[in-house]
């Protein structure tokens, strides 16, 4: 199979199919999206951020907004993927029925990352609203470029999520990912504080992962942090998002099409 | 176009340790309907996978319309009705068949009038806003049949179509697949009711260990393997006692649990004596596909089944 042979309306019927889906549902999904990172804006960053007052010289409501808003796209993203991902090809037979038209396994992937990524773009501008609301964003004439590097955050963690999805024997197998990878991403990539807090060690792995290149991308577009190096953040991020696809590719083939 | 859909030669897979399909030979040709046969893990579901691009191919050469299998651009030419359900649940039934039609890349407008006819074909046009899951057990396979209808396929696979129906659902499917083959489409499915091959095929493979055990049609397969009638009889104490009651009949006998059964090309003398003693209960019928399916495959139940 050569995963990048994929023809655009294929994927695209894979994402609409999907989308569909969420517009009947959409009321309660983006409660979900939106209320848990509003609680933590609230909870966190009024009550924690009234002790701290600073960090890295901005506010501790703009520190945090950016923050929570990148990790709220990879949750998004990781949970479609793992999931709803897992529901559409184990338990319902919708990959199999796309299977049995001319859709191919990998592009059935690259709409379900399209997908994902749809939905951490959704629950993002929900955040983005919010932050804006709370004070969370000081730097209004650079900020909506924050919404395609949300984009661009859901497919890095959906690529990973999809590849974890196809190995997966049952739903039970997606708290080792959360436990391993998501949480630890979550607490040391720099949304509550910035890494160069960490031991020397730990901000040598915070630096090979995803989330911490999303929030370094994401913070500077909307406080007045300075961005620095955002081509190697982007690089990060795209390679995640290819190098999981392929394997999700791979796997879910081997998994489907045995 | 040549005159083979499907033609398969010498195709044979294995799982890691052992072969499931150990060489198999056939031509479908069109406007007919071909049926695969066999017990539970004979290989039927393994050689509707390959031919549906699911599986690869370990070897030999499996084509339709004259392209490998492994050709997806052939699904255009395809419908499928699987044997699990897999409707969308979250859709109402015409939602259903228009976002499978946007797999097709059939245009919404051509769509929509295309899914009027299938849901007037499928008798569920006064369902079609309602969910899936609403529908009965017959309804929804109607709904699959009429989904893989969508795009106009020349080739329709079908996979155990009327398991777990009732026997009206199952009349109301077999019909819709008549006409059909009316229609010049050609059809194969895979089942083990032997009245369901023997209603809808013109041809068909009985498969067992991942091999054909014999081919035709099944009037023929009947004539050629098994006499024209059948006696069934219980109540019999033991073998002697079955041998004693044929005794100077040409009789075959073939015993099953309770059950004796007694093949020969005229069965009245046999009938006449099961009348004469009151302890028997008998049935006298003219011997069916399953006569020959049971003959080619045993009638042991099998621990893999």
């Amino acid at each position: 199979m050569n995963a990048f042979k994929l023809i655009p309306w294929h994927v695209l019927a894979v994402w609409r199919r999907n989308l569909l889906v969420w517009k009947k549902l959409a009321g309660a999904s983006m409660l979900g999206n939106f209320g848990d990172p509003f609680l933590y804006l609230l909870g966190l960053g009024y009550g924690l951020g009234f002790y701290i007052g600073e960090m890295n010289g901005i506010p501790y409501m703009a520190f945090l907004a950016s923050g929570i808003l990148c990790s709220s796209a990879m949750n998004t993203a990781t949970f479609e993927s793992l999931y709803s991902a897992f529901t559409r090809m184990n338990q319902q037979g919708t990959w199999e029925s796309m299977l049995a038209t001319p859709v191919r396994i990998q592009e059935i992937i690259a709409g379900e990352q399209m997908w994902a990524a749809t939905k951490s773009l959704i629950s993002g501008v929900a955040i983005f609203i919010v932050a804006g609301l709370l004070g969370g964003i000081q730097q209004w004439d650079t900020a909506l470029f924050a919404l395609p590097v949300i984009f661009l955050t859901g497919l890095a963690f959906a690529g990973p999520a999809l590849a974890i999805c196809a190995i997966s024997p049952s739903y039970d197998f997606f708290l080792y990912y959360f436990t391993l990878a998501v949480t630890p991403m979550f607490l040391f990539c720099g949304v509550f504080y910035p890494i160069d807090t960490l031991p020397a060690f730990a901000q040598m792995v915070a630096q090979v992962l995803p989330l911490t290149h999303a929030v370094a991308l994401i913070r500077p577009l909307l406080t007045e942090m300075p961005l620095t190096l955002p081509w190697l953040h982007i690089a990060v991020l795209v390679l995640y998002a290819v190098a999981g696809f392929t394997l999700a590719a791979h796997l879910a083939s081997r998994r489907l099409l045995r | 176009m040549s005159d083979v859909v499907v033609s398969a030669k010498h195709v044979r897979k294995s799982f890691a340790d052992h072969e499931v399909i150990r060489g198999v030979d056939f031509d479908i040709h069109p406007g007919t309907c071909f049926g695969i046969l066999g017990p539970n893990g004979a290989g039927k579901t393994t050689l509707m996978r390959m031919l549906l691009g699911l599986s690869p191919v370990s070897e030999g050469e499996y084509s339709v319309f004259g392209q490998p299998v492994s050709d997806a651009a052939i699904h255009s030419r395809i419908g499928v009705v699987p044997q699990l359900d897999n409707l969308d649940p979250d859709f109402t039934v015409r939602l259903n068949l228009k976002v499978y039609a946007g797999y097709f890349g059939i245009a919404a407008r051509d769509a929509d009038s295309r899914i009027d006819e299938l849901l007037e074909f499928a008798a569920l046009a006064r369902r079609c806003n309602d969910q899936v899951a609403t529908l009965s057990g017959g309804m929804r396979r109607r709904l699959m049949v009429a989904r893989a209808l969508i795009n106009n396929p020349d080739l329709i696979v079908l996979d155990e179509p009327s398991t777990g129906l009732d026997p009206q659902a199952r009349h109301l499917i077999w019909q819709r697949l008549r006409s059909l083959k009316k229609q010049g489409k050609t059809l194969i499915l895979t089942t083990h009711y032997m009245e369901e091959a023997a209603e809808l095929c013109d041809e068909l493979i009985i498969l067992d260990r991942g091999m054909i055990l014999t081919r035709g049609s099944p009037r023929n397969l009947i004539s050629e393997h098994v006499e024209s009638e059948v006696v069934a009889i219980r109540g019999l104490s033991n073998e002697l006692d079955a041998v004693e009651l044929c005794d100077g009949l040409d009789i075959r006998i073939d015993h099953v649990g309770d059950t004796w059964f007694c093949y020969c090309t005229d069965a009245r003398p046999l009938v006449a004596r099961c009348v004469e003693r009151s302890e028997l209960t008998f049935i006298h019928r003219p011997a069916s596909l399953e006569d020959v399916f049971l003959k080619l495959t045993g009638r042991d139940m099998r621990e893999e089944a």
